[in-house]
């Protein structure tokens, strides 16, 4: 599969680069629309050498998932909106339990079912907890088949390094385009071997892994320690991309897919002189509030648009600390902007 | 001097948190003892549940993960899947297993994951202070049943070994109680044959101990032994339910 073109969908093309990545445990449960991942996964992984299972349900899938990570595995889940709030279980339990763990949510519109359309309603479920406690989940946002595939093995590699879950934040437009995708070689530094794992004490003292602290501070002692390791990942990790800023006078700040339609809306704006960039996130946690505030410091003005009614735009408004450039676009429910709309609020937002 | 009784290398040195009386402290050790006999302390990994068994590792000279409340099989599985030649086994208590956990040990057993179960049914939600479980008894008082369980409001008991004996995936499933020697013993045989068909590649094994617990029952242990013959073995009935190991 490696160093030749392919051609397939984004849903794919993510199960195609966690194989080649080493995830060797994946288990999920049918949900719109990420169906793809399951049904790739179902074949290709015992062809890998590895383990599928079709879980009872994302409650059991992400704790298969957490099971696989304690024997020592990579492993991985997949879902859509709905099926991510249950496995919120999980995660939780992981970040606490500090194991790594790839979990791809393609977001649909919410909140309840809502719909199968993309959307980027489940920002904050993923970026400011979604489950219990106090942590953090290292959380990527691809806005092309290609780049999706390579930030798969990368949260893979993250994951491990850091021994916390990773989130692929996608949504529905992204995991069912079909796009060319090449799948490059491992390019990770080797990781330590993994000592914390469960495989039999032989040969070595009996390990335990648990997240229940119940002595006095030990709790606490344990939260400083995840808060140091947070700190650490929030230095080393930061991904964005930075298009036409170097003049731009407007600068719309979008992540995933909205982030791609933003650079044609800027395209358009350009042939009619008015100067305008995009600013996209790609790591979402760690968000990159000093380079979005550097990017925009020159900026008369400032969009953020999503899909959804106002989320990561509180990122943006705490990276500026400056409201009166923000302005924001918002299309819920499975509404997507063309180009030409967002080149429309731009407009209308420097008259 | 030949020595014939030990604490076995699989339990370790620690004074454990169960009341005076508690039945987990037997299961713990003859599950250590069987580990022993079987030779495969040092390819164990046990799952301990939420529930007053949590701190299992503190207890057991093994691997042992934590695993969110119920869902110890789903962990189990993916380990067992994951290195196939170790032994796996989840120790869970009657919410655990037989409330939130139902989907987890229903869909455990019909896919028949090659691990083994043992379940510690004392009839209420131990940790918790004892609240009503879904194996309380009818007429059975717990801190959310204080005037006895009334199966109009809250339903019957739950037969775990019975609802899992339909499914095609489960291998071995039997109920012992550990209320004096000959029952210890016998559920030591039951939990080893339980083992042994992990070894033996067999499949989805379970053993459902009837367990005392008398700081919750409000009763002292000479009673709560009497009330686990005499009213918890007469509604959930001793013996091999389903054995299909030979």
């Amino acid at each position: 599969m490696k160093n030749k073109k392919h051609l397939m969908k984004g849903n794919e093309a993510i199960a195609e680069a966690a194989i080649l990545a080493g995830c060797s445990f994946y288990a999920g449960y049918p949900i719109t629309p990420q169906n793809q991942i399951p049904e790739y996964m179902s074949w290709r992984m015992p062809e890998a050498g590895g383990s599928f299972i079709q879980a009872e349900s994302e409650l059991a899938a992400i704790n298969m998932v957490l099971g696989a990570s304690v024997a020592g595995a990579r492993a991985m889940t997949s879902s859509s909106s709905p099926g991510i709030s249950l496995k919120q279980e999980g995660i939780s339990y992981m970040a606490g339990m500090e194991l790594p763990a790839f979990i791809v949510n393609m977001q649909r519109g919410g909140p309840g079912l809502g719909n199968i359309q993309g959307s980027q309603a489940d920002y904050f479920q993923s970026v400011k907890g979604g489950g219990h406690g106090d942590y953090r989940l290292l959380t990527f946002s691809p806005s092309t088949v290609q780049e999706a595939a390579d930030l798969t093995a990368e949260a893979f590699y993250l994951a491990d390094k850091y021994r916390n879950p990773a989130l692929l934040l996608s949504d529905g437009i992204l995991g069912q385009m079909i796009e060319p995708v090449e799948f490059s070689e491992n390019k990770f530094p080797k990781l330590p071997p993994k000592d914390y794992i469960l495989d039999g004490c032989k040969g070595r003292n009996p390990r335990s892994l648990f997240s229940l602290m119940m002595g006095p501070g030990v709790l606490e002692k344990h939260n400083f320690k995840l808060a140091a390791k947070y700190a650490k990942i929030e230095a080393e990790v930061r991904k964005f991309e930075e298009y036409k800023l170097e003049d731009a006078e407007v600068v719309v700040i979008a992540n995933g897919i909205i982030g791609r339609i933003s650079k044609g809306a800027a395209n358009l704006l350009r042939k009619d002189g008015i100067k305008c960039g995009v600013f996209r996130p790609i790591t979402l946690w760690p968000f990159p509030y000093a380079e979005i505030k550097a990017a925009a410091a020159n900026a008369k003005n400032v969009l953020v648009v999503e899909q959804n009614m106002g989320q990561m735009v509180e990122d943006v408004r705490l990276a500026l600390l400056d409201d009166s450039k923000v302005s924001f676009l918002g299309r819920p429910g499975g509404g997507c902007p063309f180009p030409e709309e967002i080149a429309g609020k731009v407009r209308e937002i420097i008259k | 001097m030949k020595q014939i009784y030990c604490r076995p290398e699989s339990l370790k040195d620690n004074a454990n948190s169960y009341c005076p009386g508690c039945g987990h402290g037997i299961v713990h050790r003859l599950i250590a003892e069987i580990i022993d006999e079987l030779g495969v302390r040092e390819k164990t990994i046990g799952i301990a549940p939420v529930g007053c068994a949590v701190f299992a590792y503190d207890y057991w000279n093994f691997d042992v993960t934590e695993a969110p409340h119920g869902r110890p099989p789903a962990v189990a599985c993916a380990v067992k899947r994951v290195l196939p030649d170790r032994v796996v086994f989840t120790y869970q208590g009657d919410g655990d297993l037989a409330s939130i956990g139902t989907n987890e040990i229903i869909h455990s057993a019909n896919r028949s994951d090659n691990i083994t179960v043992i379940f510690i049914n004392n009839a209420n939600y131990g940790m918790t202070g004892g609240q009503m479980a879904p194996t309380t008894l009818p007429g059975m008082r717990t801190t959310t049943t204080q005037n006895g369980r009334d199966v109009k409001v809250s339903g019957y008991p739950v037969r775990v070994c019975e609802l899992l004996a339909t499914l095609e995936g489960t291998r071995y499933l039997e109920r012992v109680m550990v209320t004096d020697p000959a029952n210890i013993n016998k559920a030591k045989r039951a939990i080893k044959k339980a083992f042994q068909a992990q070894l033996d590649g067999k499949g989805f094994s379970l053993v459902e101990v009837l367990s005392p617990c008398p700081v919750n029952w409000g009763k002292v242990p000479l009673e709560s032994l009497k009330f686990v013959k005499e009213e918890m073995a007469k509604y959930f009935k001793l013996g091999v339910i389903k054995d299909e190991t030979v």
